[in-house]
């Protein structure tokens, strides 16, 4: 567990040392504080209207679940840049020699690399914690749907990362780590589009595997078992295939 | 301390080591000596657990590496070919990364970095990112990260490289100095680096050990017979036949004003008799010296002979590709 934590408290410090982890932040912060805004705006407008007729749509419905949405959209763009380096930039400098070489296991290393940028995505979902409060200052808003929204978001970044962590660890050119992660999570979130059009065997398959469906549930504040079993075996698979990768790269 | 048999790695179908023998005792300091791509990394790599061998035993320590690699990783310190420094580190910080790495409990980390500091030098820049640091000061890091646990075994691929001369004396006076302590193993393509810091020498090629000694037997092994050279202000035709009579000489050659004799192996000391020849026979002698074979013939002796019988014994195997 102290292996763990070493290469973990190294790695998000190393984020901070350089421009990305301020920059990423940042850029996530504008970008869904500008989402928020708009459509805390259009909620409001919306409801204005609603009250002559009597009952609107609720507040987590009319507002955190489209935040969340987005949310969710934007990291798709942005985890990939957060786990790029995580292998690819050891390999580069030339540094895997010393954790490969160091007494610590290759399954401690990929942990406290994955570690540390669920600590980075942490960082970046901390202080949209302000949009909830904002609503709970001046109107009543229900706090499970939220929680589970946020579990959810987690849940779903992570298995995002446990695919860029695959990447990083085939190559040892960021960009293209970067790409390759980019293009996977985009097929494994768009697989449900064609869903409809497959027929019905291969259109459960691809609603299943997609990665999007299983945040319905966590969005509006459920919190079901397959969706929970279904992330963390698509985590698993990408770190047990990271595994492979790097022993791989040992063996040649 | 090290023990290594019948180790062999093959990448793809080509071999890199073929077959190594050696062992290594506690607190001496061996070279491993060979032209490059001869499997020097290959061999360190695989000792510190880096790759796993394709056959053979490597034991480091009594640890077997490929069974308890964690045993033998936490008893090694390693140097790669390049420095693993991290650029966006201050070399205080990287130190007690590596040593917390290398397990070193938390309350004798303060303590680890800093002697590791102060015996490789660090001092004056302990603060600084490493990123900014030049070759020479990063392979000092690279150092201190390989002693900072103070491991029973060093491997050093290659440690001088890139320092200037003074930094290289400094280095190969540190590798001096950890003898008795450590047992070290370093790897070098560059002769005097191994005659200046090893007590004993492996000569590598072709993935294959050609020769393992004391320097100073390897020379005298390899030593067809002294040499003698003389500088003359004049010399002529019959002086040279005179000196080729000498009973002992077995050549002599001429270029200008120097004169190269080549001795019988096993002559008897006749220098005396070589200066009286050209005394008496007015030649003017300006000069007079021996030339010992040095390693570096030595080693270009081993190399070049291995590369006619290596080429042969790998013929086979390319046949089966």
């Amino acid at each position: 567990m102290r292996n763990i934590w070493t290469i973990a408290k190294r790695d998000f410090k190393s984020y901070f040392t350089s421009p990305i982890g301020y920059i990423i932040i940042a850029l996530f912060m504008v970008i869904t504080a500008k989402m928020f805004n708009a459509t805390l705006g259009a909620y409001i407008d919306r409801s204005a209207m609603f009250q002559a007729y009597g009952k609107g749509p609720n507040i987590h419905e009319g507002i955190f679940r489209p935040v969340f949405g987005n949310m969710n959209v934007i990291l798709l763009f942005v985890v990939p840049f957060i786990t790029m380096r995580l292998f690819a930039e050891e390999k580069k400098q030339h540094t895997l020699e010393l954790l490969i070489t160091a007494p610590i296991t290759m399954l401690e290393i990929i942990f406290g690399k994955f570690l540390s940028s669920v600590l980075v995505v942490l960082a970046m979902l901390l202080p949209t914690l302000v949009y909830p409060l904002v609503v709970m200052s001046t109107a009543s808003l229900e706090i499970g749907p939220i929680f589970t929204s946020y579990l959810g978001t987690l849940l779903l970044s992570t298995s995002y990362m446990s695919l860029g962590i695959l990447y990083s660890a085939m190559t040892d050119n960021q960009i293209i780590a970067a790409a390759l992660g980019l293009f996977s999570i985009l097929f494994f979130w768009l697989i449900s589009w064609g869903a409809q059009a497959a027929g019905p065997v291969w259109g459960d398959v691809m609603q299943y595997a997609s990665l999007i469906t299983h945040f319905e549930n966590f969005s509006q504040g459920v919190i079901s078992t397959p969706d929970i079993i279904y992330y963390i075996s698509f985590i698993g698979i990408g770190l047990f295939l990271t595994h492979r990768t790097l022993d791989s790269y040992r063996w040649r | 301390m090290i023990q290594v048999s019948h180790l062999t790695k093959f990448y793809g179908p080509r071999p890199a080591i073929q077959d190594l023998n050696f062992s290594v005792n506690r607190g001496e300091i061996v070279g491993f000596l060979g032209p490059n791509g001869a499997g020097k990394s290959t061999t360190m790599k695989i000792l510190t657990g880096f790759m796993p061998a394709s056959d053979g035993i490597a034991k480091i320590a009594g640890f077997d590496v490929f069974d308890q690699p964690t045993e033998v990783k936490r008893n090694v310190g390693f140097l790669p070919e390049n420095p693993p420094v991290y650029t966006e580190m201050t070399v205080r910080d990287y130190l007690e990364f590596a040593a917390t790495l290398h397990q070193v409990p938390r309350s004798e980390l303060k303590r680890a970095t800093d002697s590791a500091i102060e015996r490789t030098g660090l001092g004056d820049v302990r603060n600084r990112l490493i990123g900014n640091l030049s070759k020479g000061y990063r392979q000092r890091v690279g150092l201190a990260q390989a002693l900072v646990h103070l491991p029973k075994v060093l491997i050093l691929d290659e440690p001088t490289v890139g320092l200037d001369p003074k930094q290289i004396i400094e280095i190969r006076e540190l590798i001096k100095s950890l003898a008795g302590d450590h047992t070290v193993i370093l790897s070098s393509h560059i002769l005097p680096e191994v005659t200046a810091t090893c007590q004993r020498i492996i000569v590598i090629n072709r993935g294959r050990i050609v020769a393992e000694d004391t320097i100073d037997r390897l020379t005298t092994r390899m030593q067809k017979g002294l040499v003698y050279s003389m500088v003359v202000k004049n010399p002529m035709d019959d002086g040279i036949q005179a000196l080729r009579q000498i009973d002992g000489v077995s050549h002599v050659s001429a270029s200008g004003s120097k004169l190269t004799m080549e001795l019988r192996p096993g002559s008897k000391e006749i220098r005396d008799q070589i200066v009286e020849t050209a005394v008496t026979r007015r030649m003017g002698v300006l000069e007079f010296s021996a030339e010992r074979l040095s390693l570096e013939d030595v080693f270009l002796e081993l190399t070049t002979v291995e590369e006619n019988s290596g080429r042969s014994s790998t013929e086979p195997n390319t046949a089966l590709q």
